[in-house]
């Protein structure tokens, strides 16, 4: 039976990074962006466990940086949720082009 | 016990503050005035109380370090912040939710000194959010204002992302080495392509937030939408803490590859210089133009943190202090003009030695000592910064900061030629000026002209270097 090791979760965990890469750069919803921050912590979040259970097998440092990594993403959205709903209350939009009081 | 005690003592101080103000805000019915008052004396405290029982030392098996130096460096951002609540006292009092704002600000300064502190990874991740989070907060203050939510949208999104490119460059590491303990990592490193890849990406998330060029874009729009003292509180206590942090993960954790860094700071160093240089000298907004400066200055510390010598420590953190109080003194003429009047352009402050005498001396001598001209303290930390970075006897490196130095003289002597020459038919008003923020405006002037003379602040930040 085959059976997943070190390189294809690395793969996996790269693409997810540059996936949230670019959704980051090209998408124009607030909330979408938001979201592709997620992608990229997540792929963070894949390669830390990956590492711990194919490379250092006994060491903790790895998982125990996962856990705090989920605590801090939550943290991260509440604060960026809280932000994009009074920038809706002003602007009416969570479109980033309607945010473009400031240029230059 | 005891040693947590005292080790620890900087942050255990400020959470203390913080309690305290969860309680005032608690028990209702505090005027702004008293509770500001409040606020400036247990932060007069916090900072006397930083130079006492500073020991060597690291607590939870090094995840915590600190010794002499860390505890001045400490003591540089406790000023700044003493500093900040004293010069925009005109906004304070006018801000409805004060004891909220002390709060965020002070959470922000707790996850600095952590950052400073730090000896791992994870706590260094953990304390850069705590540090981060709370100034997005900061730069949605006033609620009213479209473009406040615009700057705090910029904040929180580009520092969300500069901190997933960290964590991927944190779990490179990881992979590579198998420890994240900054004590360990060096007898690791051997330069090969994935702790360079690795380092690629831990450097970039440092440029997103020290606002280095090619990652500068947040910096200006943040900067002009942002209540001032958020602004100066991320312009300059922030951008000095992360300074700080920078130099000592890469001389300590990144020795090794030293070869590696050098050339990619000394990259980062001339296009930042360049580009600040170049976009402060289009700027019309005094925010605006105050962001970009601090831009072209953040390249200048890095042409000292190039050394790689105690030299280089000690003439940053030299800077740093000389930065504070003269970047916070401009920050406080703009901050005092714009809370009476409502004006921010560079055009309105034509005349205003008519009107404001005072005032006008105060912003000369900041911005003279933002362009390093001899009398003053600018001058003799660029000096020392410069003296640093060319001890690896690049001298066209060197010589290309120098120019760098006279081109920003035409932009700082293009306001003060504004203030002092230009005439003008209706200038500002006369400001009224708060006794606090004019008792701050003499400890910085009194810091930008003495810290320069008295050398004696030089050999005293060299002797700290452990």
């Amino acid at each position: 039976m085959f059976t997943p090791g070190l390189y294809h979760i690395l793969f996996i965990s790269t693409a997810l990074f540059f996936i949230g890469v670019f959704g980051f750069l090209t998408r124009k919803n607030l909330i979408t962006i938001l979201m592709s921050v997620e992608l990229i912590l997540n792929s963070v979040n894949l390669n830390f466990i990956a590492f711990n259970k194919y490379l250092w097998p006994d060491k903790l440092d790895g998982l125990f940086f996962t856990i705090f990594i989920i605590a801090i993403a939550a943290a991260e959205a509440a604060v960026a949720i809280a932000i994009i709903i009074n920038l809706y209350r002003s602007h009416h939009s969570i479109d980033v082009d309607n945010a473009e009081e400031m240029k230059y | 016990m005891n040693e947590f005690l005292t080790l620890m003592k900087p942050e255990l101080q400020i959470t203390i503050i913080i309690f305290l103000l969860l309680f005032i805000k608690l028990s209702k019915g505090i005027k702004n005035d008293l509770l500001l008052l409040i606020i400036q004396n247990l932060l007069l405290l916090n900072f006397i109380a930083g130079f006492f029982f500073n020991a060597p030392g690291n607590l939870f098996d090094g995840m915590y370090q600190t010794n002499t130096l860390i505890a001045f460096q400490k003591s540089i951002l406790n000023l700044g912040i003493y500093l900040i609540s004293l010069l925009f006292t005109g906004w304070f009092r006018k801000t409805e939710h004060l004891p909220e704002f002390f709060i965020l600000m002070l959470s922000a300064l707790l996850g600095l000194d952590f950052l400073i502190s730090s000896g791992n990874f994870l706590i260094f991740f953990l304390s850069l959010e705590l540090a981060t989070i709370p100034i997005a907060a900061m730069a949605n203050f006033d609620l009213e204002k479209k473009i406040s939510s615009e700057a705090a949208m910029k904040m929180i999104l580009s520092s969300a992302f500069s901190s997933g490119i960290l964590l991927f460059g944190i779990s490179l590491i990881y992979g590579a080495t198998g420890t994240i303990n900054f004590e360990a990592l060096p007898a690791q490193l051997d330069g090969s392509t994935l702790q360079i890849l690795s380092f690629v990406f831990l450097i970039t998330a440092f440029a997103f937030k020290l606002s280095i060029v090619p990652f500068h874009l947040w910096t200006a729009d943040v900067y002009e939408g942002s209540p001032i003292a958020a602004t100066s509180f991320l312009s300059v206590i922030s951008k000095g803490a992360m300074a700080f942090v920078f130099i000592s993960v890469l001389y300590r954790v990144f020795q090794p590859m030293h070869q590696v860094w050098y050339n990619m700071v000394m990259l980062l160093s001339i296009i930042t210089m360049i580009i600040g240089n170049l976009f402060a000298l289009r700027q019309q907004n005094i925010k605006r133009f105050l962001a970009f400066s601090s831009i072209a200055q953040v390249g200048f510390i890095l042409v000292g943190i190039t050394a790689n010598s105690p030299e280089g420590i000690s003439s940053v953190v030299y800077f740093i202090l000389i930065y504070t109080v003269s970047n916070l003194t401009a920050f406080g003429v703009a901050a005092a003009i714009s809370s009476q009047t409502g004006k921010e352009k560079i055009e309105d402050y034509k005349g205003l030695y008519q009107t404001n005498p005072l005032l006008s001396w105060v912003m000369a001598l900041a911005l003279f000592s933002l362009a390093g001209i001899p009398p003053t303290a600018g001058f003799f930390g660029k000096l020392f910064l410069l003296t640093a970075g060319a001890s690896n006897a690049n001298y066209g490196f060197i010589l290309i900061a120098a120019l760098n130095m006279i081109v920003s003289l035409y932009y700082y002597l293009r306001v003060i030629r504004s203030i002092f020459m230009d005439k003008n038919e209706q200038p500002i008003e006369k400001i009224n000026i708060h006794p606090s923020t004019k008792f701050a405006f003499i400890i910085c002037s009194a810091g930008i002209v003495l810290i320069g003379m008295l050398s004696w602040i030089y050999d005293y930040i060299q002797s700290l270097n452990p």
